[in-house]
């Protein structure tokens, strides 16, 4: 499973070992989607966890002992319709059904209940019209 | 029954013309015969908005004091080509500076068209009569002399359709290309596509009239990679990649909405170009070129993870279904230039016919009619 969480954690020296931690010693596989770092006062990072959901549930209990805060993040995706010329490369990569472009009209159309987040579309959309926002 | 340039003309001069887009005469060709649509039809506009990286801008900047002799050139970080006499340049848009490579030629083009000011950067070996060697200024469309948009390869007749068999994902100019065959693309806008509707070139030619980005364009030459050899379906329709255009157009008059930068992951700057063809309809067999329906364009499908291999052939009209069938797997299919925008290019070229804004030409040089496609042989020294 995947599950997106957020570290944050008092300096910048401790989420660089935390990430090394979780890949070597939980045989998690980390992808960082955000790193904010301030060099003496500790920094935030977002990151996708992909492992087995007990080697995640462990990997969480070990860092919420170890004193940093861990909060599971909501991610969406924004689409900045205004500048969209409808051609409808977006809809190649999104099998989730979210974005799709059909007769009669051939608008796109992004139904955002129906996106799971894969993030296909960013790199998909030749006007760079899709962003990731976390909350 | 014929009919003549100068009859369509006259017609359109007196707001008597009647002007249907491709896919009106298209939804019409189902109930009428060609000879019925020659008599009631006398234009049809096409139209298309999609990525053509063989596009391209000539500026001319004016001299500096003193004056320079441009060799090597940059706008916006982005090197363009110092190869055109002294002030001269020509913005390629696909040119661009590799560590930057999502910002280039076309993002230029398109910058200027929306009156934003650029920087200009120029070396030069310094000459007798061009004694600078060094300029850096800033221009725009309001500090120049010509801005022409000029673009060797555009409007390609039909194309192929991209998918990937491979286990990786591709990232290509026919957009992301999932494994296995998840996905296929495609790119023309089917029975509404200019080329598609006059597929012998009978009426396009050097010197015929265009929408071009929002302006009254040319068509200027045969465009690159010209291709007749091509099989023909039993519709008239080439199969594959055949025939394009050269066009040229005045960039000040030019409008974003139909000209737009683009980049493509892992793969570059591209220019979405917007073209209108006016079709005349001469006679019957115009009346039934541009009957063509997307059920009877055919085109290949190719796979872009190993080497085109050719994978089957597919309608339009399956295309535009959403999912078509190669080898019993049923593949989700996604089209890469817009058609709701070029079903507004037709609309626009319509409404000037209509309005007596824009007359139609006669080419002045017919396109060529027996060119083949030649590959590069590498030789080794
Ligand atoms: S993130 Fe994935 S599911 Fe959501 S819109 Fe983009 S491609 Fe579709
Ligand atoms: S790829 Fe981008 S421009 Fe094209 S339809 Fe999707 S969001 Fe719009």
């Amino acid at each position: 499973m995947v599950k997106k969480i957020v570290i944050s954690f008092p300096g910048e020296s401790a989420g660089r070992s935390l990430t090394y931690e979780l890949v070597k010693d939980f045989d998690i596989k980390v992808n960082i989607l955000k790193a904010d770092m301030e060099l003496s006062r500790g920094g935030k990072l977002v990151v996708e966890l992909d492992a087995e959901p007990e080697q995640i549930e462990r990997a969480i209990a070990y860092m919420e002992q170890s004193g940093v805060e861990v909060s599971s993040v909501g991610s969406k995706i924004r689409h900045n319709s205004e500048l969209c010329i409808d051609c409808g490369a977006c809809t190649s990569s999104c099998l989730a059904g979210a974005l799709s472009i059909q007769a009669p009209d051939w608008k796109l159309k992004f139904d955002p209940d129906k996106c799971v987040v894969c993030k296909l579309c960013l790199g998909s959309c030749p006007l760079g019209l899709f962003e990731i926002e976390f909350t | 029954m014929v009919r003549s340039y100068e009859e369509i003309n006259d017609k359109i001069r007196k707001g008597k013309a009647v002007v249907l887009t491709a896919e009106q005469v298209s939804e019409m060709a189902k109930t009428m015969s060609p000879k019925e649509i020659l008599k009631k039809v006398d234009v049809v506009t096409t139209g298309t908005f999609g990525a053509m990286c063989s596009s391209g801008a000539i500026l001319n900047f004016g001299h500096a004091q003193p004056a320079i002799r441009m060799e090597r050139i940059e706008i916006n970080g982005v090197p363009v080509s110092g190869g055109l006499a002294a002030v001269d340049t020509f913005v390629g848009a696909t040119d661009c500076n590799p560590a930057n490579p999502k910002y280039g030629g076309a993002n230029i083009i398109e910058d200027l068209i929306n009156g934003k000011e650029l920087i200009l950067e120029a070396w030069g070996k310094g000459t007798d009569c061009y004694p600078r060697k060094h300029i850096k200024t800033t221009i725009s469309l309001d500090t120049i002399n010509e801005a022409i948009l000029s673009n060797p390869r555009n409007a390609y007749q039909n194309y192929n359709v991209a998918t990937n068999t491979t286990d990786k994902i591709k990232y290509t100019y026919m957009g992301t290309l999932l494994p296995n065959m998840k996905n296929a693309s495609y790119s023309t806008s089917g029975e509404l596509s200019p080329l598609l509707n006059d597929p012998e070139c009978r009426t396009i030619g050097l010197g015929t009239r265009i929408f071009l980005c929002g302006t009254q364009g040319y068509v200027t030459w045969n465009g690159t990679q010209f291709n007749t050899s091509k099989p023909v379906n039993e519709f008239g329709v080439p199969i594959g990649n055949t025939r394009t255009i050269a066009v040229a157009g005045e960039m000040r008059e030019m409008n974003t909405r139909y000209l737009r930068a683009a980049y493509y992951k892992r793969y570059g700057v591209s220019l979405f170009v917007g073209i209108g063809v006016p079709i005349p309809i001469l006679d019957e067999d115009m009346a039934a070129r541009v009957s063509i329906r997307n059920c009877q364009i055919t085109t290949n499908v190719q796979d872009y993870g190993h080497n085109y291999d050719h994978l089957g052939t597919v309608t339009y009209e399956q295309l535009q279904s959403g999912q078509i069938e190669i080898g019993g797997k049923k593949i989700h299919t996604a089209p890469m230039a817009s058609l709701a925008r070029a079903r507004e290019i037709a609309n626009i070229l319509k409404q000037w016919i209509e309005a007596g804004q824009f007359e139609l030409t006669a080419p002045v040089r017919p396109m060529p009619t027996n060119r083949s496609l030649k590959g590069l042989e590498e030789k080794i020294f």
